[in-house]
This record gives C-alpha cells, structure tokens and sequence, in this order.
C-alpha cells in the first residue's frame, strides 16, 4: 500500500529556498533526458498550445517554451506546498487538513476556464501525500486536454534517507540543467506498479529509469 | 510630489516662450526666440515619482515613465511608456505600458507592448503578455506568459493588395491525434 509506505518524518529544510549560498556554491549540471525529449516530440510541429510549467518562473524555461510559439504559465508549486503546508515537521500532517489541502488545490491548480496542452510537473508529486497526492494528480487530469503529455520525476532510491531536491531548467529539448537546492526526504518513494496505479485515470504511463536514481515518467492524458 | 508634477503634465503646456527672469534682463544673457519644447523639462527632472508613503485608490494615465514605490489599487496605463515599481511598491493593478520594470510586488494582469523586466526578488502574480520578457533568479511569478509576436511588416515595394490572413500569427489548438503511447517499462 501507498499509504503504509507514506513517511512522516520531519520535512526540513524549506522546499522552496534557493540554492544554498554557503560554502561551494552549488553547481548546475546538465544531463540529457529521455522523459524531456519525448514530452517535447509530442509539442512538435504545433504552435500555440499552453504548457503549464511547475518548477517556478526561470528564463530558461519561459524562453525555450515561448520560442517554440507556446504560451507557459508558470507556478512555483514547491513554494504554494510550503505556504499551505508549512515547512516544518507538520508538512506531512497538515496535508491531511481538508482547508490546507483546499488552498492548495485552489493556489496550484484552479483553472476553471482553461486546460493545457501539458504539464512539466518535475519532482513536485512525490512531496505530497495520499489522498491529497492522487486529488493533485485526477485535478491535473481534468486540467489537462485529451491527448496531452504530463512530466513528472521520482527519486527511485528508496534505501536513501534523503533525495535531492533540484531545480530544473530547460536547456535543449533533451537537456536538461539540474541545479541542487537541498537534500530533503521525500513523502514517499514509488514503483512502477505505484505510479501507474496513481495515473489509472490517464490513458498511458511510460516510465523512463536514469543512472542517477531518477525515474522519469511520461504521462499520456 | 507625484500630484504636483501631474497638474503639470496635464493638460499639454501652450508652446510659447518663458518670459524672462529679472537676473536674465539684468545680465543681458541673450535669448531665443524660438519656443522652448514644452517636454525640455519634463527630460531633465526625469520620470514621476508616487513616493513610497503614497497609497493611491483609482486609475493612473501618464504620458511620461513613472517610478511607483508606493501603493496602488486600480489600474495603472502608460501606453508609450516605462513603469517601474520600486522595491516597496505594492501595485493591486492591471497594467498597460510599453515596458515595466519590477523590483517591488504586482498582482494584476501586465501588458508591455515592448518589455518586461522581473528583478529579483519581485513578485508578480497575473497573467503577462509582452514581446519580450527578463526575469532575474529569485524572481516570484505565477501566472501565464504570451509572448507577442510582432506582426511582419511587408516590404514597401509590395504590391497593393489585399493581405492574405496567414499574414497574422494564428494559434492553433488543434491538437493531431498520436499514435497512442506504449504503457509500460522502459529503463536501461
């Protein structure tokens, strides 16, 4: 079960918080990546689709995404988790508050009156906790227009005590910059059998497993 | 203050002449007769400024670049110009300028027909559309970003004629179904 496998130790530091400037700085490293590649292979060829980008507002992002004639809307879902949620050792708790999970809901992913040609969601889903975790992910779905792609990372380490948390950046269609913000210890960690139980609702999942623990997975709504 | 330099600006100044200051007849300084442009002031005191202890509930228009550091509830248009919210200000606004500058917080809708400039440590929530837009590490921003495209301006030579609509950038939401995607594993 999802839920046995659900930790509940303290959730700290802040999710949100920049690169830590103490000490070395931290350094970006790219790295290609089949999930990116194969989310833009189903944008090509189209123009004026509306992508919706979870990992904050960066340059990068907004310019490859707007070069290629598509409209982002940006949101930093990391820093709405943390507002909603707190960052403390509660952060897995207060996800199981009906009125902190409604404000989360309602700051992320409230768009009554548009849908998506899809969605770059990174590592953000492993942070939250079951039931709030599959509302995210059916929300997303209705948000999300038939035949559209969603992205979404796990760390796939599950004997690591702490994974860590990045910043992703575009930097080609298939490279991506990875800029490490903090290590954290996810809500918890996932198989395949997990992921494709929590994206029943969508019409296909294809899971993509890096050398550096990261699984990469494409979901076709 | 702000006020003042509007009363100022508005309406446009008659194009005439100053009349002489009393030090200028007595040290016979010479002096055109030419009309002195109305705007040769308004450059050299630079843009308008609401001060950080202003709060202003209602509409600004401005025909010149205005410095905002304080608070605003309502709208703010500058069409042919440049706004920039200083670090305290606070804007609960729609926004209409050529291009703004943010160091201090907008929640509104922003529409810069040439720029927009989000430094860091700005915060901006609403929806954006601009032809180009810089946004500084450490920036907050939620919302949608539509890049305008300006449109292809024809040669000058080209025949008059009546323009064919693919001369206007179209969007297209028409999404070609795919082949259906392989659900499963794939690692390496």
């Amino acid at each position: 079960m999802l839920k046995d496998r659900l930790r509940s130790d303290p959730f700290s530091p802040s999710l949100h918080s920049q690169p830590k400037k103490s000490g070395a700085p931290a350094q970006a490293q790219t790295r290609s990546s089949h999930g990116l590649d194969q989310f833009f292979s189903s944008l090509q060829d189209q123009e004026g689709l509306s992508i919706l980008d979870f990992s904050g507002a960066s340059q990068a992002n907004i310019s490859f995404i707007t070069s290629m004639g598509h409209r982002i809307y940006s949101n930093d879902v990391l820093r709405t988790m943390e507002e909603a949620f707190g960052s403390g050792g509660e952060f897995v708790a207060n996800q199981s508050d009906p009125e902190r999970a409604a404000t989360f809901l309602r700051e992320s992913l409230d768009f009554p009156e548009r849908s998506f040609d899809g969605a770059l969601v990174w590592d953000t889903l492993q942070f939250l906790a079951p039931p709030l975790l599959q509302d995210t992910v059916d929300r997303l779905c209705r948000i999300l227009r038939p035949q559209s792609s969603l992205l979404a990372f796990f760390h796939a380490e599950e004997k690591a005590q702490t994974a860590p948390l990045y910043t992703y950046r575009i930097v080609e269609s298939k490279i991506m910059s990875l800029t490490p913000r903090d290590q954290v210890r996810p809500v918890q960690y996932f198989n395949n059998r997990n992921l494709e139980k929590l994206f029943q609702k969508y019409h296909s999942v294809k899971f993509f497993l890096t050398r550096d623990h990261l699984r990469e997975v494409i979901v076709r709504r | 203050m702000w006020n003042k330099r509007k009363e100022e600006e508005y309406p446009p100044k008659p194009a005439s002449a100053p009349a002489p200051t009393a030090s200028q007849a007595k040290e016979n300084v010479p002096v055109s007769t030419n009309p002195t442009p109305s705007h040769s002031t308004t450059d050299s005191r630079g843009p308008a400024i609401i001060g950080k202890s202003v709060m202003i509930k209602g509409q600004i228009f401005s025909r010149e670049d205005l410095t905002i550091d304080g608070e605003i509830d309502g709208s703010v248009e500058l069409h042919e110009h440049r706004l920039t919210v200083g670090p305290n200000g606070k804007l609960q606004a729609g926004v209409k300028a050529r291009e703004v500058v943010v160091l201090g917080t907008i929640h509104g809708n922003v529409e810069a027909s040439d720029k927009i400039d989000i430094r860091k440590d700005a915060k901006l929530v609403g929806d954006i559309k601009t032809a180009r837009i810089v946004i500084e590490d450490g920036a907050y921003f939620k919302g949608s970003i539509d890049i305008a495209r300006p449109e292809i301006s024809k040669p000058a030579a080209a025949p008059a004629q009546p323009k064919p609509a693919s001369a206007v950038s179209t969007v297209s939401n028409a999404v070609p179904a795919p082949a259906a995607a392989t659900a499963g594993d794939s690692s390496r």
